[in-house]
């Protein structure tokens, strides 16, 4: 009888247990559920612009100024254009045409000019950038001491400096240096910047100190540390500073509005906006087209990306 | 970020590396590592430190030519500059409205994909994707969604609302600050996932343990933990909502509506004119608005997280 009673209590108990979880497990659903909506929400709005832009590279130009004419007309060219009266987002082309593409590629070459520029003023910084600042963050792990520590903090303090401060030292340099007008007063500057010196430093101090004791040791040089220990641990760290300096480089405004009076050199990032009110059948394609080489190192080095950002956060290094 | 000779353990550290290096072989290694660090050093020098030196000398001198030594007056000028002070209360209110609500929202996503819901890694990928695009592209889709006659005007228009002219008018503050998020939440929402996936399970553990609400648990613990993370987005969400100029540049050009008119602004417009003692002054300003701030921000998380980190 007893056992019996036991059992039976056992039983409620067990119920009991079971009602709860499935309170908290419907609790948890629901507010999964809600997390997702949200960030669906939010996923929406930030993909939105992009799509938009691919999508309308896709429109004749007829039917993007009859969509848009009104935005970007201006008094000077407006009279002959048709224009809406209204402005019509459209998601999808009425008919999918490459013909703005094909003017882009092929008929007017200035846009590709332009995009050239970029490429030319962007490229060497990321390349160079890297080159120094693996010399000098191996310069700042080994045998660390206070002067270096100073000369450090110095280059923190630069990094965190935005660069309407920085751009008044950068212009008389180029001046004294003749170099205004020339790519070499965008390069220099940004070959020299301390961005990637931090970074690589805060990874390159993670090595463990014995491991390069140990090479020491066995009698190698620095060199042979800085090529055969340091360089290969830190290709990942590498990829992901590249990445981040190539996004920012690629977004350039300031530095070729202030530094390159020519129009002719000034990278696609800032000709864009400037395309005048009859070619903005054009402009959807270009901004595609200057869209494309970040988002394929978006795709191809995500994780890297993500990597390198995580070790920007974690300041106390 | 490490202070030089901070802290008892550093200085013992740095000294004990001085009795080590009285071998001939380790004074060698060390001239070797500085060679290493010289090519940077030196450009250093001569593309960031010395010119900022020269802009110090600039700012309290009246001419370039004569240097005749004139003390604060530069800065005074600048300062009585109507332009200036536009430019700065603009740039001022919009730091002060971006950056928190940068910090806070991206915090939030953080949270929200730290809650294990499905597609987490195509919901990062979606929300990171902003910061790669450049910002010359998307300009025209913000063009025809901002425009008088545009896609936002339609949407208020369903809800009987009057148009808004987002770009030229006082609501144009309002559209940089959304166009600033867009771009921004991403990179801050990855500081604070990783952020998030450090803090140790057990503490979170025995929280749970002793009843506390979830509520307790992000205050007491979680935000503590990220408190440098929380500092370090801030102070990147600061040096960020400076290139603002960017968008507002592409979108509007050198001369947009007054409350778009940034600091970024103020200074290209007074390079045209070839101030430099008014370029000077107005950059020396800024680095030190900007020092203080930092310092300001370091000095509270000190206060804050000192108990937690070892």
């Amino acid at each position: 009888m007893k056992k019996n009673l036991d059992e039976l209590s056992q039983e409620r108990w067990d119920k009991e247990v079971k009602r709860k979880k499935s309170i908290r497990n419907a609790r948890h659903l629901v507010r999964v559920c809600i997390a997702t909506t949200v960030a669906a929400c939010f996923a929406v709005l930030f993909l939105m612009p992009i799509v938009l832009t691919v999508t309308n590279s896709f429109m004749s130009a007829s039917e993007i100024s009859s969509n848009y004419g009104q935005v970007f007309a201006t008094s000077d060219t407006g009279g002959k254009m048709y224009i809406a009266e209204k402005v019509n987002l459209k998601f999808i082309p009425d008919m999918v045409s490459f013909s703005q593409y094909i003017t882009v590629l092929f008929k007017s070459p200035e846009y590709l000019f332009k995009f050239w520029n970029s490429v030319v003023l962007v490229v060497p910084i990321v390349v160079f950038q890297l080159l120094v600042a693996a010399g000098a963050s191996f310069g700042f792990t080994r045998y660390r001491g206070r002067i270096k520590e100073i000369i450090f903090f110095v280059y923190i303090i630069l990094m965190l400096m935005p660069y309407q401060v920085t751009l008044v030292p950068n212009y008389l340099v180029s001046q004294w240096l003749h170099l205004l007008d020339t790519n070499w007063a965008i390069w220099l500057p940004g070959i020299f910047s301390p961005f990637a010196v931090y970074l690589l430093t805060k990874y390159m101090r993670r090595i463990p100190v014995s491991m390069m004791e140990a090479a020491q040791i066995d009698g190698a040089g620095e060199w042979q540390i800085f090529r055969h220990i340091c360089m290969p641990l830190c290709k990942g760290a590498m990829c992901s500073i590249a990445i981040l300096l190539f996004i920012d480089y690629w977004n350039m405004v300031e530095q070729p509005l202030i530094l390159l009076s020519d129009q002719e050199k000034h990278p696609l990032s800032v000709f864009l906006s400037k395309i005048n009110a009859g070619e903005i059948g054009l402009a959807f394609a270009v901004a595609t087209i200057y869209m494309v080489p970040p988002i394929l190192v978006f795709l191809y080095g995500e994780d890297y990306l993500v990597e390198g950002i995580t070790y920007q956060g974690g300041i106390k290094g | 970020m490490h202070f030089p000779g901070k802290g008892k353990k550093d200085r013992t550290l740095l000294k004990s590396q001085k009795k080590k290096n009285s071998s001939p072989r380790t004074r060698r290694g060390k001239l070797v590592s500085a060679g290493y660090l010289l090519p940077s050093a030196l450009g250093v020098l001569l593309f960031f430190v010395l010119p900022f030196m020269i802009v110090i000398f600039y700012s309290v001198v009246d001419n370039p030519i004569s240097m005749q030594f004139v003390f604060f007056d530069n800065f005074v000028s600048v300062f009585r500059n109507n332009a200036f002070k536009q430019a700065a209360r603009n740039t001022m209110t919009f730091s002060l409205v971006a950056v928190p609500l940068a910090v806070v929202l991206s915090l939030m996503l953080a949270m929200m994909l730290e809650s294990k819901i499905p597609f987490r890694s195509q919901f990062r990928t979606f929300f990171l994707s902003p910061m790669m695009v450049p910002i010359a592209s998307v300009v025209l889709i913000w063009q025809v969604l901002f425009h008088y006659n545009g896609m936002m005007n339609e949407v208020l228009a369903l809800f009987q609302k009057d148009k808004i002219d987002w770009l030229n008018s006082s609501f144009a503050q309002v559209v940089i600050v959304v166009l600033f998020l867009w771009k921004n939440l991403g990179y801050n929402m990855i500081l604070f996932m990783s952020a998030l996936s450090s803090i140790p399970k057990d503490i979170l553990e025995v929280a749970v343990l002793e009843s506390a609400t979830p509520f307790q648990i992000f205050w007491h613990i979680k935000l503590r933990y990220m408190s440098s993370t929380i500092l370090f987005v801030t102070i990147m969400s600061l040096i960020n909502s400076f290139k603002v100029f960017r968008e507002i540049y592409l979108l509007k050009g050198d001369y947009p509506y007054d409350t778009m008119y940034m600091l970024q602004h103020f200074m290209n417009n007074t390079f045209s004119r070839l101030d430099y003692q008014k370029m000077s002054a107005a950059a020396i300003m800024m680095a030190v608005v900007m020092v203080i701030i930092i310092g300001i921000l370091f000095l509270t998380e000190n206060y804050f997280g000192k108990d937690v980190e070892g």
